[in-house]
């Protein structure tokens, strides 16, 4: 029953969505208020049976109700709850359920809290929106029913992928799935204005508050991710260049560019055309990204039964969607009056500098991406990883950082050399010390890469707080602090991945119960191996006595698990963190002559890398909550003046 | 008049893009990656028997002058179930098969062959993956097409599917 019901939500969803479209489109353009004051309710009934579809599906992964294909396929009874119910979107069917479930709710937050937008532009959003969702419930009605039956029902089911049987599964692609929605938002806006003609910085100040939340949840959906795949694979790396990861970065990059851009034109009126273009870029990266993993185009061959016919759906909705949008824009954006002017040396023309950056590290990624395929349909079979993107990106991004010191450091409208020079002199000096320290310590040890990266993080580091120079403190606006605490957040991960990259030491060694070996200062005793079972899988756990100098000796606890369920071998990695660094120790196989192999790293400084990405989603959220203060406040003072106005 | 190119450079830039998805999904989904091992004898393995009524699997029942299969399964793969059939299908043309099982027990191999069917004629245990990795694969399940003289002809990654089945028949048939 539960399926059914589930089913028949979906099913009235996809038709509420339908009617928001139609309501939404005769409504703006034959100007019919009657029509458009069913919009809103209608956003709202839709997000509320969708979830309702979503809560559905949920519970027949926790009650393992066998007689669901997806359920049969995805999980199995055995299972902790945890990775029953995160299990929901552990498979493609229900991650798209929870896209459209995420997307509704976008929608009904944009109809209900939604103040600063034209009533036409905000009703032409919402009409947008319900298109997009329309599309997708199309798509999981007609190719990808999460709800199928399956008869007779299996006996049990077949399991969870075991690298996702991991906590990080609940938390990471939800988080990643709202900001990769929540940017369907701000490509709703921009369709709304094109349609209505109004992008200005009325439509900036508005589109921005959903365009920071998506990102907020852009950077801690990847920096979970990463994460994630640096401790759950084993393999020490924190990213891999991987389509998939490439998949979550393009949109990341686009509304970064996208978050500048739209502060230019809500503070200046500048930059129409553009943060237009970047609000389409932003989203259709996500729906590009969501395409190239799910049609299996890129992904290699021995992936469970990738569909060629979702391909094609998807793809299909790629070509109406963002086809559609570029095509609106090209049409109706020569109708958008150019906006303001500025001089050469301007915030402005920083804030451009870092668009055209972002752009062109998207573009690189993006080919990076896609160059396997360009080659095949040539007849060729290559594979781009990261000696392509490290050293193509990597000198690029550093540069970026570099605009990022000086940006926020040069006025609005214009700027002179001199009083600009002035105020790069300390980060300029913290470039400097850095560079001739790290010269005197370390050269010729460690790649030029990583050396400047560490020079640029000191440059960062300084350059990202001297906004704070000088101001009081106290009076200083929230988002001020947002941006600042963004921009440091940048400089302690970049200090981070160049630490990692420069400083690691790693060991692969063969060892017997009773062996110690020592790297880079620690002293690692491998006591014993034990076998261990947990819910749904056996382990081999190993006990490694590890301790530094002086300091108390800790015991760290690899494993080489064994699920049966489907049947599969994963390393859980044992992590140590100190303040300046983790100690990652994997548990390999057992050898013939009874030794175990051990892979030992030390990697200085790693945790960074993650501290710095949670600060940049902390400056984001804090920027978003500084602005929308401020926009309350001011409503609120206009109303006490209006009614004090009345009273008088 | 060059502004108004400009505007539309994104759109062209998107349809190219859309281009290059068409040909990708298009393209015959050829799973042929030429696998280094093409060409070179088949490594030396012994494995012991993985099925109660099948005997075991040797590199040594390869040279014997007749082309003959692989099939590398688990009992535990869906796509194995899926290609099942058309396994059969092949057998039942003539060509002969041998299995590879790979990390499986006895009871689940014996199991899967109760429900889909036998068209081996020997099935190794593979239990560590060593022959497969030997082989060069890296997934289940694959087929490989052993030629008389125990080289390596052809490698078919992924699950065969019905319209796989006439082209490697017809590459038995060539190598006989």
């Amino acid at each position: 029953m539960i399926a059914e019901f589930g089913l028949g939500a979906l099913w009235m969803a996809a038709a509420l969505a339908a009617l928001q479209l139609l309501l939404a489109g005769f409504g703006v353009a034959q100007r019919r208020d009657d029509l458009l004051a069913g919009v809103r309710p209608v956003a709202v009934a839709q997000a509320m049976l969708c979830c309702a579809a979503f809560a559905s599906l949920i519970a027949l992964f926790l009650r393992s109700d066998m007689s669901v294909l997806l359920v049969a396929m995805n999980s199995h009874s055995a299972k902790p709850w945890l990775y029953k119910f995160a299990g929901t979107w552990g498979n493609h069917e229900g991650s798209m359920l929870l896209w459209v479930a995420v997307m509704g709710i976008a929608g009904a937050a944009v109809a209900l809290v939604e103040r600063g937008l034209r009533r036409d532009t905000h009703m032409a959003t919402l009409g947008a929106q319900a298109a997009i969702s329309l599309g997708f419930y199309a798509f999981l009605l007609f190719a990808s029913n999460p709800f199928a039956r399956l008869y007779p029902a299996a006996p049990d089911g077949k399991g969870l992928n075991p690298l996702l049987q991991d906590p990080g599964l609940a938390f990471h692609p939800p988080t990643l799935y709202l900001g990769y929605v929540g940017l369907s938002v701000a490509f709703s806006f921009a369709v709304g204005a094109l349609l209505t003609r109004r992008v200005d910085a009325h439509f900036a100040r508005a589109m921005r508050p959903w365009v920071l939340a998506a990102w907020v949840l852009l950077t801690l959906g990847i920096t979970a991710g990463s994460y994630w795949a640096y401790y759950e694979l084993g393999w020490g790396g924190w990213w891999f260049w991987d389509p998939v990861e490439n998949a979550s970065l393009m949109p990341w990059l686009a509304a970064t560019a996208l978050l500048h851009s739209v502060t230019v034109l809500a503070t200046r009126d500048a930059l129409r055309a553009w943060t237009v273009m970047l609000a389409v870029v932003a989203f259709s990266m996500s729906m590009v990204g969501t395409f190239l993993v799910r049609s299996g185009i890129l992904t290699s061959v021995h992936a469970f039964a990738v569909d060629p016919e979702r391909g094609s759906f998807i793809l299909g909705l790629l070509v109406v969607y963002i086809g559609g949008a570029l095509a609106l824009f090209g049409a109706r954006v020569g109708t958008v009056r150019e906006g303001k002017q500025f001089e050469a040396l301007s915030r402005e023309t920083m804030l451009v500098v870092n668009n055209l950056l972002l752009t062109v590290i998207l573009g690189i990624v993006l080919i990076g991406t896609l160059y396997p395929l360009m080659t095949e349909a040539f007849g060729r079979k290559v594979s781009v990883g990261p000696p392509y993107f490290d050293s193509v990106a990597g000198p690029i991004a550093l540069v970026l950082m570099l605009a990022m010191v000086v940006g926020p450091l040069v006025r609005w409208r214009r700027d002179a050399a001199r009083a600009v020079g002035t105020r790069l002199i300390w980060p300029g000096m913290a470039a400097v010390v850095g560079f001739v320290l790290l010269a005197f310590l370390a050269w010729g040890r460690i790649g030029v890469l990583p050396f400047l990266g560490l020079a640029v993080a000191a440059a960062v580091t300084i350059g990202s707080v001297m906004p704070l120079v000088g101001r009081n403190l106290r009076r200083t606006p929230l988002f001020t602090w947002g941006m600042v605490i963004a921009h440091f957040g940048c400089a302690v991960s970049l200090a981070g991945m160049a630490s990692d990259a420069a400083f690691t030491t790693e060991k692969l060694v063969a060892m017997r119960p009773g062996d110690q070996i020592e790297t880079a200062g620690w002293i690692v005793r491998f006591e014993r191996v034990m076998p261990l079972a947990g819910p749904n899988w056996v382990a081999m756990q190993g006990d490694m006595a590890v301790s530094r100098g002086e300091g108390r000796t800790v015991t760290m606890h690899p494993q080489s698990r064994f699920f049966p369920d489907p049947p599969t071998d994963t390393t859980e990695s044992a992590i140590l963190t100190r303040w300046n660094g983790q100690l990652y120790v994997v548990l390999g196989d057992q050898l013939e002559d009874g030794r175990w192999q051990m892979r030992i790293w030390w990697k200085p400084f790693v945790t960074l890398i993650w501290l710095g990405g949670g600060l940049i989603a902390l400056g984001g959220a804090l920027a978003l909550v500084g602005r929308e203060r401020r926009g309350w406040m001011l409503r609120w003072r206009q109303r006490r003046n209006a009614a004090e106005e009345a009273a008088a | 008049m060059k502004g108004k190119l400009l505007i539309w450079l994104p759109f062209a830039a998107f349809a190219a893009l859309a281009l290059l998805f068409v040909a990708g999904l298009l393209r015959p989904d050829d799973r042929l990656i030429p696998s280094k091992l093409v060409g070179k004898p088949l490594p030396d393995f012994a494995l012991p028997a993985a099925a109660s009524d099948r005997p075991a699997l040797s590199s040594a029942e390869f040279a014997q002058g007749k082309p003959r299969f692989v099939n590398i399964f688990a009992s535990w793969c869906v796509p194995c179930a899926a290609e099942a059939p058309q396994i059969a299908a092949m057998a039942q043309a003539g060509a002969p098969i041998d299995g590879i099982a790979i990390r499986d027990a006895r009871a689940d191999v014996d199991a899967f062959l109760k429900r889909h069917g036998n068209p081996y004629s020997r099935i190794g245990l593979d239990a560590r993956s060593s022959v497969q990795l030997a082989l060069g694969s890296s997934g289940v399940p694959e087929t490989f097409l052993i030629d008389g003289q125990g080289r390596i002809l052809h490698q078919h990654i992924g699950d065969i599917r019905a319209d796989d089945v006439p082209e490697l028949l017809k590459m038995w048939r060539a190598a006989q």
